[in-house]
Parts: structure tokens; sequence; C-alpha cells
């Protein structure tokens, strides 16, 4: 079932690939605009044991990773506060609805001037980016939260904290796993926008900056392809742990 | 042990308010096994809840051994209807019945301890590792219940505790509770709207009327023990306790009958 399912898929990929290697071959599409696709495989094996590549994946990963970590840890503990504060909510709610919709990448230039350090800088943007859907699920999840489970431990006599950390905590948990995998592709996309826009020491984003300025199209497209199989190895790595931690989630719904 | 005095309780306020309890009055006896017993609606929940401290009423008082009830009170387990919703399902059966042990002060072996024998005493000697989302309807409710006996409180409340399982389940369970409360000395109010099984497992029915919900009968059960689900059900004292509570939960009461129901008192 699944086996015939990853074969389909295969050949779908096979088959574009095909599709447009064979436009590069026939002239249908310029070989000096768009390389021919066998070109760009080529070069994404090739980056795969180019140590300047590399070096420029790690750049990239520290500050997705980074930045992750603190907007998850931020995120968290602001929606425990606010989930379990509703009077707080509703105060701070309109602040947060007019500062969501804001375009990470359009706080660049303010950014750029008040973080001296180019690293922190990105991380700053990422956070800001990736903490929303971590934020959201989490209050979302806190809301959901069962009134019988938290009425049940509260009639052994545990008070708020107990209620809050036994209770809310473990069940929201899932919700905010999800807001954790959302903000991770959100803050890969993010810190590789960061890198094309004010470019800096290293990073996947600079790397296609400077094989575009080196009139390399076919190792901006092999830079590319890496940042779409990170985003998909974090994902699928995320997905893995999700059902592993929360099977109770699953199990139940 | 309890009383309960003149206790009302309304929901909301205006024109939207509610009121479940109408001034209800009430004393169980240390070691007695109280049903309470009403029409759909008619505010059993919230006594129950109450008592419990879960629900500040608007009205009157609860003592519980003379101290008057100000949040939760100590010393109290409560089994709920929905075990699925109660039972937390991150946490293995074992767990769950351990949790509450936390505020006994009990080391970790001694609740482990404390866990297993009150698992044994359901039936679920072997469930410990497994988690409640794994288990039948029935099993977990009982793993709801070992989690209260092992706490060891000395006043069980019980809401509707086998309103959601299916009949022959229902029976088994009736009868782990009176099982087991001769091994623990507590007192025990199991509040539900099924009058058969009110008689069944009571010492004493008390029967509320439709809401503001006040107390509408209360008799004595002076079945034999222990009893049986199928003896006991044919027990003529245990047919017309049924009858005279339908009555009192419909409203009408026995009196107005006297031909259909000549003599109140039961053997």
């Amino acid at each position: 079932m699944t086996s015939t399912r990853v074969i389909r898929g295969a050949i779908g990929v096979a088959g574009l690939l095909a599709v447009a290697e064979l436009a590069g071959r026939t002239g249908l599409l310029d070989p000096a605009v768009v390389p021919l696709t066998s070109t760009v495989v080529s070069d994404t094996v090739g980056l795969a044991v180019d140590s300047e590549f590399l070096t420029d994946v790690s750049f990239t990963l520290i500050v997705w990773a980074v930045g992750l970590g603190l907007a998850s840890l931020l995120a968290v503990s602001a929606g425990m506060l606010l989930g379990s504060l509703p009077r707080a909510e509703s105060a701070v709610r309109p602040v947060l609805e007019f500062l969501r919709p804001i375009p990470s990448v359009a706080l660049i230039p303010l950014v750029t001037l008040v973080v001296a350090s180019d690293a922190w800088m990105k991380i700053t943007v990422v956070v800001y980016a990736a903490m929303w859907p971590v934020l959201i699920n989490t209050m979302y999840g806190l809301r959901e939260v069962d009134p019988l489970a938290k009425e049940t431990l509260r009639s052994f006599g545990f008070g708020r904290l107990d209620v809050l950390r036994r209770v809310s905590l473990p069940s929201a948990a899932p919700f905010v796993g999800t807001g954790i995998r959302l903000a991770a592709s959100v803050a890969l996309i993010v810190a590789i926008s960061a890198e094309l826009l004010s470019g800096g020491a290293g990073g996947i984003g600079v790397y296609i900056i400077k094989a575009g300025s080196a009139d390399r199209v076919d190792l901006m497209l092999a830079a590319a392809m890496w940042a779409g199989v990170l985003g998909l190895i974090v994902n699928s790595v995320l997905v893995r742990g999700q059902r592993r931690l929360f099977r109770w989630h699953e199990a139940r719904t | 042990m309890l009383d309960v005095i003149n206790l009302s309780h309304t929901y909301g306020a205006g024109p939207q308010a509610h009121q479940a309890l109408g001034g209800v009055n009430l004393h169980v006896a240390e070691g007695q096994l109280v049903s309470v017993v009403g029409p759909s609606g008619c505010g059993k929940s919230t006594l129950l809840r109450s008592i419990a401290g879960l629900v500040r009423p608007t009205g009157g008082r609860i003592l519980i051994r003379g101290a008057q009830v100000d949040g939760v009170p100590d010393d109290l387990a409560v089994v709920f209807q929905d075990y699925s919703r109660s039972l937390f399902p991150w946490m293995s059966v074992g767990e769950n019945v351990e949790l509450p042990l936390q505020r006994r002060g009990l080391d970790r072996t001694a609740r482990r301890a404390a866990a297993a024998e009150a698992l044994d005493a359901v039936g679920l000697g072997n469930a410990a590792a497994k988690f409640p989302w794994e288990l039948s309807g029935g099993m977990q409710q009982r793993v709801s219940i070992a989690r209260a006996l092992a706490y060891r409180p000395s006043l069980l409340l019980m809401d509707e505790p086998f309103g959601s399982v299916d009949a022959q389940t229902r029976e088994d369970l009736e009868d782990l509770i009176l099982a087991v409360r001769g091994h623990h000395r507590m007192t025990i109010v199991l509040i539900t709207h099924d009058i058969d099984e009110s008689v069944y497992v009571g010492d004493r029915v008390v029967a509320l009327t439709k809401a503001p919900a006040r107390v509408a009968g209360d008799l004595q059960v002076d079945l034999p023990g222990p009893r049986d689900q199928i003896a006991t059900r044919e027990l003529p004292g245990f047919v017309h306790l049924r009858a005279e509570i339908g009555r009192l939960v419909r409203g009408k009461h026995a009196d107005l009958l006297p031909n259909l129901l000549p003599n109140r008192s039961v053997h």
C-alpha cells in the first residue's frame, strides 16, 4: 500500500525531471538561461561534499536552530501565561492580532539597525516569525484542556499550579508539538530569506547570491534543492517525534 | 460525617438564572452508603460538586465532620461518570492511580504498592503498565474506582459512576462497589438517575425533586445482605421501595396512591 504510493511518487518526480531535461535538450528551454536538469542534479550531488557549501549550510542551521529554540521557549511561556490568565489574554490579543500579520522579512532593516551582530539579527527575525505558530497553538491547546480532567485533579486537593503542571501542560503538549513543527518550516524559510536579503558571512542564501553574481544558475538551483531537502528532513523528523511522544493523543482522536 | 444544610445554588443571574438546588438538607452517618436519586437535570451533580468543593454554592452550608466545606476538602475522592475524560491519557493506568497519592506524602515505592493493591482489588492487577485508552469502558471505570480507593478517602463521592457502561458491566461494577466498601471503611454518596441501582447499592436512598431540587423522600433500605443481582431484585421489599421511589422522583407522592402502596415499611 505505502510502497506503491512511494513508487508512484518516484515515477512522478522522475517524469518531471525527464520532461525538464528533454525541454532543455530539444532547445525548448535555452540551457544558457535554464540549465539542464542533469547538470543541476549532478551539481546537487556535488554540493553534498563541497566543504564551502557545507559551511554555509551550517551557518543557516545554527540560525535556524537557535531561532527556533528561543521562539519555542518564549512562545510556550507566553502562551501558558496568557492561556491561564483569560483577562490578560483579552488585553493582549488585539496587540497580537496586529503584530502577527507583519511579514518578518519587513523587519530586517529595522532589526539590522538595532542588533549589531549579523547572526543575532537573523536569529531575531527568525524568532519573530517562528513564535506565532507556537504561541497560537499553545494558547489553543490550553483552551482545549478538558475541564473534567482539571476537576479530577482538583478534587484530590491539588492546587492551581499543580493542575497547570500535571494536567493543562501535558494535555496541551500535542498542540505545542504541532506549533513547533509548523514553526520549524517557517524558521527555515525566514533564515534563508534573511540571508538572501541582507547577505552576511555565510548561509545557504548567501551561497545562492554568490552563485547568482557568478552567473551560475545551475548552482543556485542546486543550493535551492538542498534547502528543500533540509525542510523535508526537518519536517519528517518532527512528525515522527510527535507520533512517538504523543501516541496517546493520536490513539484517542 | 456529612451534613448538608439548606443548600441552594443558582447558576447565572437575571432572567438567564437557573436555580439547581432549592434548599437541600441531608445528613449522612459515618460508614453509610447513601444513594441520591432524582430526575435528569435535577441538580444531583451540583449537589455532589458542592460537597466536593468544586462548586461554591450560593446558599446554605456543608459540613464534613463538623467542619465547614470551603474549597476542596481533604480526604475526599470523586469518581466521575466520564472515565475517559477523568483518567489522564498520557499516563499509564498505574501512574493514574499513583498520582493522587503524592498528596498523601507517600514515597515512590509506597505509592506503587498502594496502586498495585487498589488495582488488584478491582480485578485489574496486571493492567498497571497499560494506558487507559487501551482498556474497555468498564475497565477504565474500574481504574477510576481503584484511583479513588488507593487514596483511601473517608468520603467517596460517585457521580453517575455506571452511567456510561453496558448493562452487564454496570451490574459487575455495582457489585464491585459493594465488595470494596466492606474492606475500606468509608462513607459513600452515590448519585444516580437509576432507581433500581439506588436501591440495590444503597443503605439509604434520598430522592430529590426536579430542579430546583429539594429532598422529596429519604428511605432506609433494609434489604438483607450480601446483595445479589437476581435474588435481591426479586424481593418484595426491593419492588416496593423501587415503586415508592419512582413515585417520589416523578413528583407524585405515595400518599396520593394509598391503594397501590398499602404499606410503606419494608423488610
